[in-house]
């Protein structure tokens, strides 16, 4: 049909578009207009059209930062050893609520075991402060009733690493079990009965068929993972570090925000995120990739 | 026989394991409550663990008669609840034509959504941008530049484009109009879609801290979840003192922000069974991996 008559017919689609486009185009596609900061030495009073042009000095500075290293090895750090502790969590997990006969108790655990996904991370960081505290904390003066000493969770740098770990595991475990148990429906239960019949052993089952029967699923999350590997989440480093932890805790979402917003250097600040942003799509875009060529399929 | 033995002796184990991992979940939330209700002298000599020694609701009168606290309180329900309402307004309004196929321009605009998927100006940008907006400090700063979310935008087209093009394609027969077709029958069908999509955009904005550590500076308007990191992290709270008649009360700072913690912990507790089910539904719908 002509363009006249397609716009008589479908006006009224467009015209619900046009306040979402809007959205679109101001919030997400504005601040990407925002990235020339990176390359201007930038001030309020100038705004971004009237700051002075710098090319890659800025870029130049940032990459001399002893701190720019420091939190970028932080980032790839923690998100490593995150990797090796709370990937394996809701896998496991997952396996045990699976074998659980017992219905009500399955349901109750799952419920209880979400419950951590859904609180904010600074309720979290109020418990964290309450259960480790070295003073008085719950972990502390449980030690201290064994007459053992007080562990520095929070103020010493390799027990926060610990604490940090814990309290990921914690928050994520839980949740984690879903996609794992989502999987696990689909695995053909005369399977097991087969596998019963000759001879094997729980155990047994779920190393031959369970395991097997989730790879998929592992292979593409812990891609996704290493996806991952150099974003980080804002809030559970700020929140759960701490000024004498800073050598471990501060990360390049961080780092960005203590610079930029705490310190007003709006370019270098952008520099970094900018950094952040491109290889963070490198390694997912990567990632996908190699996820797409080893099981085809794709998280895209 | 050695089998069931075998069987037995296993699903024991799981079932002991199982409820030792969900009693850890359990425990810091049970040791907080404990600390919320004890008095300061236990709290102090480390006698608390799981449950409450010496009883007293003190903390509790504090923070309730806390009119910062509370008032915080009711502008995080305003602003969640703005914030939700507009959310889907604005992501059905945009869903509901993308999830039709014969739209033109459709392959273009869904492209423009799925880049800001992957890539965004970043955090200097977004708070150049929302200070030049004139709209830092204000509970706009909070609303606006989450309005649409593209990945829940993309499970809502999905859900819509599964609907039945006879059902649509009847109605505009029928001589309905594509606002009349979008709210009397596409979103009657699509409300599990909306329940669900409604909270994940509500409980994002409750949780939400990052950018409210950003945008607001005025104490009267801090959102709960900034008011509790300004408590929590205030470690220049001494022992609060309260006279009450003849009697001198102490509330320990642990205690005091404990219960703050509680407080700001029970409104998610209130909605939690329908989280639960609408949230678990939700991972299903899209793949949404937490």
């Amino acid at each position: 049909m002509s363009m006249g008559a397609y716009l008589r017919r479908y006006w009224q689609l467009y015209a619900l578009i046009a306040l979402p486009l809007a959205y679109f185009i101001i919030f997400k596609y504005g601040p990407m207009y925002g990235i020339q900061i990176a390359f201007k030495d930038f001030n309020f009073f100038q705004g971004i059209g009237g700051s002075e042009w710098i090319g890659f000095e800025a870029f130049r500075e940032v990459f001399g930062m002893r701190d720019f290293y420091i939190t970028l090895r932080n980032t790839l750090m923690l998100n490593f050893l995150d990797l090796l502790v709370s990937f394996p969590a809701p896998l496991i997990l997952a396996i045990m609520l699976y074998e659980m006969k017992v219905v009500w108790f399955k349901k109750l655990s799952q419920t209880i075991l979400y419950i951590p996904h859904f609180i904010s991370w600074v309720i979290i960081g109020g418990i964290v402060l309450q259960v480790f505290g070295t003073q008085s904390g719950m972990i502390n003066n449980l030690l201290a009733s064994f007459g053992i000493e007080a562990i520095p969770f929070l103020t010493d740098k390799y027990n926060w690493l610990v604490t940090y770990l814990i309290v990921g595991v914690w928050q994520s475990a839980g949740w984690g079990t879903i996609i794992y148990l989502a999987a696990l429906t689909g695995i053909n239960k005369e399977l097991f009965e087969a596998a019963g019949i000759d001879g094997a052993g729980r155990f047994r089952k779920i190393w031959h068929i369970t395991l097997p029967g989730l790879k998929p699923t592992i292979v593409v999350l812990l891609i996704m993972n290493l996806g991952h590997m150099v974003s980080i989440g804002f809030e559970r480093p700020y929140i759960i570090g701490n000024m004498a932890v800073r050598e471990f805790s501060d990360v390049l979402s961080t780092f960005v925000y203590r610079i930029g917003l705490e310190s007003g250097q709006y370019t270098l600040a952008t520099v970094v995120g900018l950094f952040q942003a491109v290889v963070g799509l490198i390694f997912v875009l990567g990632s996908n990739y190699i996820s797409k060529k080893l099981t085809d399929e794709s998280i895209l | 026989m050695r089998e069931q033995t075998a069987n037995r002796v296993f699903d024991t184990f799981n079932f002991i394991l199982l409820l030792v991992c969900t009693l850890l979940c359990l425990a810091p939330f049970l040791h907080l409550l404990a600390i919320s209700l004890s008095s300061s002298r236990p709290i102090i000599s480390g006698e608390v663990s799981l449950w409450p020694v010496e009883l007293t609701f003190e903390a509790y009168t504090k923070v309730f008669s806390d009119s910062s606290m509370i008032r915080s309180l009711g502008f995080t329900v305003m602003m969640t609840g703005v914030f939700t309402v507009l959310c889907m307004l604005f992501t059905i309004a945009i869903g509901y034509p993308l999830s039709k196929r014969l739209l033109k321009g459709r392959k273009t605009l869904m492209f423009i959504v799925v880049i800001t998927m992957f890539f965004s100006g970043g955090i200097i940008p977004e708070y150049v941008l929302v200070r030049n907006l004139q709209l830092l400090d204000s509970m706009w700063a909070l609303i606006l530049p989450g309005l649409i979310n593209p990945f829940y935008l993309i499970i809502l087209v999905t859900f819509f484009s599964n609907i039945p093009d006879s059902l649509e394609e009847s109605a505009e027969i029928d001589g309905s109009s594509h606002f009349r077709t979008l709210i009397s029958i596409i979103l009657p069908l699509s409300l599990p879609v909306i329940a669900t999509l409604s909270l994940f955009y509500a409980v994002g904005r409750w949780n939400g801290f990052t950018d409210t550590l950003m945008y607001i500076t005025s104490p009267e308007l801090y959102p709960l979840q900034l008011k509790l990191y300004q408590l929590i992290q205030n470690n220049m709270i001494t022992d609060l003192m309260q006279m009450e008649g003849t009697q001198m009360k102490l509330v320990v700072p642990e205690s005091l922000k404990a219960a703050s913690v509680m407080f700001a912990t029970v409104p998610i507790l209130i909605v939690y069974p329908w989280l639960q089910r609408y949230f678990v539904s939700g991972v299903m719908l899209g793949a949404v991996k937490g």
